[in-house]
């Protein structure tokens, strides 16, 4: 067990070409920390760099109370789930457990218990002697999971591990794999490109675009409080509607949105904060034409159009409404719960 | 997708019989030709069905030989080209796994600038390159041994690239999770990379052993002492040998005791060697 400290990370290729850029990271010991953001963005270069696999151009990485920024990957006691599991395909499945600790030089009997203890918690005890082509996708992951638990590392990294699964299995292996590192409380770096597992997952989580890092925060933080406009439209799917403000203005009487900035000329709405009930005292009201309504069990997308702008909306509703395509609605908004943005920096005002 | 007609089938069958027979037609008539006594031949007729003197033939050639001719008995020369060919195989295997692994997986000045000078070997067969290849070997005393039999052709610039091809498509995940797992390269390269590779091995092993098998031009070249006389040369030595008739009948057994060993090796890793050049385990 162990803290990770990223201080002024960066990394630079051969060529000039930037990957990664002053990333700065404290990962307490115990905590899951998820790094997310669009394919490109940095996020596995900076797991790489912290496993080792990538060397480290600009800045320390510190793990535990050393400073590993030379270490090999075997030296700085880590373990790193793979997206496609980077099983050894020859081995059986208790060879590929016991690979590294045999390197290691431990004792057989200690290989022996341990890789049977990880077995027993993730449940393939009855495949140890099977060949990794003879597993699932769901029980190769498993055995991706076991190999990193019978080390019993300072820290975890996962490399997406969860993208080569289908939706059902993806969905049961998040709850398993945040539940065994709630059990083990030990330090992990998580890295996906779905915001959903991001936001499940994670205990505070740092999304990162073009090599930095945009906002690093506990999910409902991050979720409630995007900092740039790049989190607001990458964290809640359907993505947060942006509307200029000018246009917001001329829509409604000028005090609805006099506690805004002045600065604010981009505002931020979420498609759930909207609904179909009149405006109340401290609500504002906002109209648009239905273009396409989306029922989906449960909930429903309406998407609307304005007069005079190009930006369309999403809405989502708990329950599908009875509506029909080409209506003008009006929907109600809390006031607090506009988020203003500067559209020039990108950044949130107040 | 062909139609399976009657006639189709026919003819597909007469080509394929066609085409067996007269690839099978000269072995059979050795086959023959070594179970006949000295006589038969002489007549200048090939006689297609079996002699009586199958085996005295065989006694004779593999014991006794034809001192007369200069040829040993052929015990020796099987022997000889047995070691030649492991030499080879096994020369050229360990060599060119190395070399691919260093191509492959190292990060070194010149390194394609060296890919490509032992991918260029490739357009210089054994024949071009002899005569510098003999001076060197003469040179360095290697003549009339097996050193010199086999060391300079143990260069191998086909199975170099085979391997080159076959690690590249090995995902290079693995290669990192057992550096993560704490292995160091040539800890990776045997715990790994050679165990994957045992298919493209085994037929490799295959066809090399039946190219180190059947070199003829070289041992001739560098071999004076008959202790080191090889059977494929042995053969030409029986043809050529003795100012007499060539003994046909003894000619033929020693062919088809020469024939043996790389069809044995076919026939041990038959398996092996279909797998390795139609699927890659992964």
């Amino acid at each position: 067990m162990a803290s990770i400290t990223m201080e002024n990370l960066g990394k630079v290729y051969a060529g000039n070409v930037r990957a990664v850029t002053d990333v700065n990271i404290d990962i307490a010991d115990g905590e899951m920390i998820v790094l997310v953001g669009p394919s490109g963005c940095g996020k596995s270069t900076l797991l790489r760099m912290v496993a080792g696999l990538e060397t480290i151009t600009e800045g320390t990485l510190h793990i535990g109370d050393r400073v590993v920024n030379q270490l090999e990957p075997a030296d700085r006691d880590i373990a790193m789930v793979f997206q496609n599991y980077a099983l050894y395909p020859h081995m059986t499945v208790f060879n590929n457990l016991a690979y590294g600790l045999k390197n290691r030089g431990f004792k057989k009997a200690e290989i022996d218990r341990r890789v049977k203890e990880a077995a027993q918690m993730l449940e393939i005890g009855a495949f140890l002697d099977r060949k990794p082509r003879q597993l699932s996708g769901g029980q190769r992951q498993r055995v991706a999971m076991g190999r990193a638990l019978v080390r019993e590392p300072a820290a975890f990294l996962f490399d997406e591990p969860l993208s080569n699964l289908d939706a059902k299995l993806r969905v049961q292996m998040r709850v398993e794999i945040r539940q065994l590192q709630k059990r083990l409380r030990t330090t992990s770096l998580y890295v996906t490109h779905d915001q959903l597992e991001a936001l499940t997952m994670a205990d505070r989580l740092v999304v990162l675009n073009g090599g930095r890092i945009e906002q690093i925060g506990t999910p409902m933080d991050v979720y409630s409080h995007p900092a740039t406009t790049f989190v607001a439209g990458f964290i809640g799917s359907p993505a947060m509607n942006m509307l200029p403000a000018e246009y917001m203005r001329g829509l409604v009487s000028a005090d609805s949105l006099a506690h805004l900035p002045v600065k604010a000329d981009l505002i931020g709405i979420r498609p759930e904060d909207l609904s179909l009930a009149p405006a109340a005292e401290d609500e504002m009201s906002l109209s648009g034409r239905l273009m396409l309504l989306e029922p989906a069990g449960a909930e429903s997308h309406l998407h609307l159009s304005f007069e005079g702008i190009k930006e369309t909306m999403v809405v989502r509703l708990p329950h599908v409404p009875d509506v029909v395509e080409g209506a003008t609605l009006t929907f109600s908004i809390k006031r607090e719960k506009l988020h203003p943005f500067d559209v020039t920096s990108g950044k949130r005002v107040a | 997708m062909v139609e399976n007609n009657r006639w189709g089938n026919f003819f597909a069958h007469l080509v394929l019989i066609i085409g067996v027979a007269i690839v099978i037609f000269p072995v059979y008539v050795a086959i023959i030709a070594s179970t006949h006594p000295p006589g038969t031949f002489i007549r200048g007729v090939m006689p297609l069905l079996p002699g009586p003197n199958a085996l005295e033939n065989y006694k004779t050639v593999i014991f006794e030989g034809r001192s007369r001719a200069g040829t040993p008995p052929i015990s020796g020369m099987l022997w000889n080209s047995f070691v030649m060919a492991m030499a080879i195989t096994i020369g050229k295997l360990s060599i060119s796994l190395l070399s691919a692994f260093a191509i492959v997986y190292f990060r070194f000045p010149f390194r394609i600038f060296f890919f490509w000078i032992i991918f260029l070997t490739l357009m210089l067969p054994v024949e071009v390159r002899i005569l510098p290849t003999f001076q060197v070997v003469a040179d360095l005393g290697m003549l009339n041994s097996f050193a010199g039999l086999s060391i300079p052709l143990i260069a191998s610039a086909t199975a170099t690239f085979l391997f080159r091809q076959f690690f590249m498509t090995v995902p290079e995940e693995l290669m990192e999770a057992a550096r993560v797992d704490g292995a160091g390269p040539m800890k990776f390269f045997k715990d790994i990379l050679l165990p994957l590779s045992i298919t493209n091995i085994a037929a490799l092993f295959v066809i090399m052993f039946i190219y180190g098998w059947n070199q003829y031009l070289w041992p001739l070249l560098i071999t004076t002492d008959p202790e080191y006389y090889t059977i494929v040369m042995g053969i030409q030595r029986m043809v050529t040998g003795g100012d007499s008739e060539p003994l046909w009948h003894l000619v033929m057994a020693t062919v088809v005791l020469a024939a043996l060993p790389p069809i044995l090796v076919i026939l041990f890793m038959q398996r092996l060697f279909v797998k390795g050049l139609t699927e890659t385990e992964k």
